[in-house]
């Protein structure tokens, strides 16, 4: 994964001068999770810079740069650290190309690095997709496989207004194939076809639904699994085609069930497609701050066992011998 | 950069004071529009509220004479004065305030956050600070095509993160940025000196290790002599720069301001050194006659009244259109 995030932005600075990349020890060390390192030596200080550790002049930077010709990738180092850099996106980047009439696009991506399990406590261990949901204007990809990465975030740096690219921690080593094609913003893929629910995840929450579909299988339940990949735009017709087939929803969010993502989505499926549906319900966090302790954390956390914990009781189903 | 009301006399070729029945002119046009747009916001025609420029256009029109083509400027809420001054014409910025389709943004945007980037405008920035860091990433792209770019923003910003980041980021990436703190002395309703530690704005930038100066900011010839000195070393690679322009906003901070915070007479002394008034004095003393000067006012009051009148009679967006189905 480290890999395609480093290729996909090389990529996209071999093929346009105007992208730069800054932010926080991303230059002379690499990144603090490695997903930039050789990129300073190919592309020179001028377009790819450390910066100082001050988010506000980060995210001011990168949209000031972004409405007068440059195209600026800059890096928040963990999502959580997204709330210093929230004014400029919020408030300036994400409604430019609106409330200016379209003069100018803001053509800016933020990627930063978020999501639980790495022992890192509260304040760095948040994926902040929830707080920008709601935001028009805003884009937010959150890849769950090294090809996504790669596509979704050529995809991002050519998209004319802001992406946040959102990589989860947990999925920096995964390793898998990669193509050379941007990947459509705003598109879900259906990654294991099933028949009797729809389990719907993003990042390491695809990942924990693969492993619970293998569980549910053996259980005899066919699981069909769905990458969102997008969580704005959110691809509501991918779930909706799904669930006419299987007629049962479950939402695998690594947040709250109050105003998160999957609250959404099940709450967007139901207006479409009540008709259809037997079931639908999320697995949430509980609604506390995220905990350090590895006892806690785990338990925290919505796991593959959890998924196939969660879908045999609501289907009153017994587990696999 | 805009040119209002016609060519230089003849009559004030002394160097000294090159330019300045245009300059005045420019101020009396930003006047004229805000005491239009103060008639308008009475009359309803201006909605939610309004932050008027009356007493400080010796800052932009100052500042913004010493651009070139190509420079980009951002400013704040109280921006008219900075766009007029780099020339989003009168009628499309009243419209714009009155919400109307032919509005500079279309009426998407209002007063506050006013974008005419055909005139170098960036933006003006709703959120105090904004500014600031609009015109620092503007530097990164502008020091590719050697442009500068002017950060307006008032004394209450500079108790702000943005300013102290900003300043940093700029001066360690010897960004040509100009940063213009126009120093009215009050932070909405609040006196700058009870809010802001040590007093000296000027000596905070100095802190940031680039040229910082601190003018009379209601004389346009001093501000355009120091925006001079801080655009030339932006733009020859020597990293931005720091001026204060100490001026005073007549009409407080905004249309629900009644301004009742401020000290028996202070208003009085400022009106006394009312920029227009400064100008147009120094121009009779260097023997300019008196109908020329007034001619031009009359001419720009005349030409601004016009485009108002204009903007007053052009139509709302349909809200038929699909303003929400815009292209993401």
């Amino acid at each position: 994964m480290r890999t395609a995030v480093r290729d996909a932005l090389a990529e996209e600075m071999r093929r346009d001068d105007r992208v730069v990349l800054f932010g926080e020890d991303i230059a002379a060390a690499g990144g603090v999770f490695k997903a930039t390192p050789g990129l300073a030596e190919e592309f020179g200080d001028e377009r790819v810079f450390d910066t100082p550790i001050s988010e506000l002049a980060l995210a001011g930077a990168a949209f000031g740069s972004a409405v007068t010709g440059l195209r600026p990738v800059i890096e928040i180092m963990f999502g959580d650290f997204m709330a210093l850099a929230m004014d400029s996106l919020v408030n300036q980047a994400a409604k430019y190309w609106y409330m200016s009439n379209e003069q100018a696009p803001v053509p800016l991506v933020v990627r930063c690095a978020v999501g639980a399990g790495g022992r890192f406590g509260a304040i760095h261990s948040q994926t902040p997709a929830t707080w920008l949901q709601s935001v028009a204007g805003l884009k937010i990809v959150a890849p769950a496989f090294p090809d996504d990465a790669r596509g979704l975030i050529a995809a991002a740096v050519r998209d004319p207004n802001p992406v946040i690219v959102l990589e989860h921690k947990r999925l920096y080593p995964v390793k898998g194939e990669i193509g050379a094609e941007p990947v459509e913003i705003g598109s879900a893929r259906v990654v294991r076809s099933g028949a009797d629910i729809t389990i719907v995840s993003v990042m390491r929450g695809v990942h924990d639904a693969l492993a619970a579909a293998d569980t549910l299988a053996a259980a005899g339940v066919d699981a069909e699994v769905i990458d969102l990949r997008s969580l704005r735009p959110l691809d509501h017709a991918t779930v909706v085609e799904s669930v006419r087939k299987t007629s049962r929803l479950l939402a695998v969010e690594e947040g709250t069930e109050l105003g998160g993502w999957a609250s959404g989505l099940v709450g967007a499926v139901a207006a479409r497609a009540l008709g259809d549906l037997d079931d639908v319900w999320t697995l949430t966090t509980p609604d506390t701050p995220i905990p350090y302790s590895p006892v806690l954390e785990d338990a925290f956390l919505p796991d593959a066992d959890a998924i196939a914990r969660s879908v045999l009781e609501r289907l009153a189903v017994a587990g696999p011998a | 950069m805009s040119n209002a009301g016609g060519g230089s006399s003849p009559a004030v070729a002394a160097v000294e004071h090159e330019g300045l029945l245009d300059l005045y002119g420019q101020m009396v046009r930003i006047r004229a529009f805000e005491d239009e747009m103060q008639r308008l916001f009475l009359r309803g025609e201006i909605h939610g509220t309004v932050h008027l420029y009356t007493g400080q256009e010796a800052c932009s029109v100052g500042v913004c004479s010493a651009l070139s083509a190509g420079d980009r400027v951002a400013a704040t809420y109280r921006g008219h004065g900075a766009a007029l001054a780099m020339g989003t014409e009168p009628r499309a910025l009243a419209a714009e305030l009155m919400g109307r389709s032919t509005g500079v943004c279309g009426g998407r945007a209002g007063s506050m956050n006013v974008i005419d980037l055909d005139h170098g405008l960036i933006g003006c920035f709703g959120i105090v600070g904004g500014s600031i860091a609009a015109a620092t990433g503007a530097g990164l792209s502008l020091q590719r095509t050697g442009g500068v770019a002017v950060a307006f923003f008032g004394d209450g910003a500079t108790n702000h993160g943005y300013f102290h980041e900003c300043l940093n980021f700029a001066r360690v990436r010897r960004l040509p940025v100009v940063f213009v703190c126009e120093n009215n002395l009050y932070g909405e309703f609040t006196p700058m000196a009870s809010v802001t530690a040590g007093g000296d704005i000027r000596a905070r930038a100095a802190g940031y290790d680039m040229p910082a100066e601190k003018v009379d900011g209601n004389d346009v010839e001093l501000v355009r002599a120091a925006a001079r000195e801080a655009v030339d070393h932006a733009r020859r690679g020597d990293g931005p720069a720091f001026l204060e322009c100490l001026t005073y906003s007549h009409l407080g901070h905004s249309k629900t301001d009644p301004g009742a915070y401020r000290a028996d007479g202070e208003l009085e002394t400022w009106m006394a050194r009312d920029p227009l008034t400064v100008a147009s004095e120094r121009l009779a003393q260097a023997g300019m006659p008196a109908d020329e000067i007034t001619g031009r006012e009359a001419a720009v009051r005349s030409d601004v009244q016009a485009g108002v009148a204009l903007a007053v009679a052009d139509p709302y967006p349909d809200p038929g259109d699909p303003a929400a189905e815009y292209a993401q």
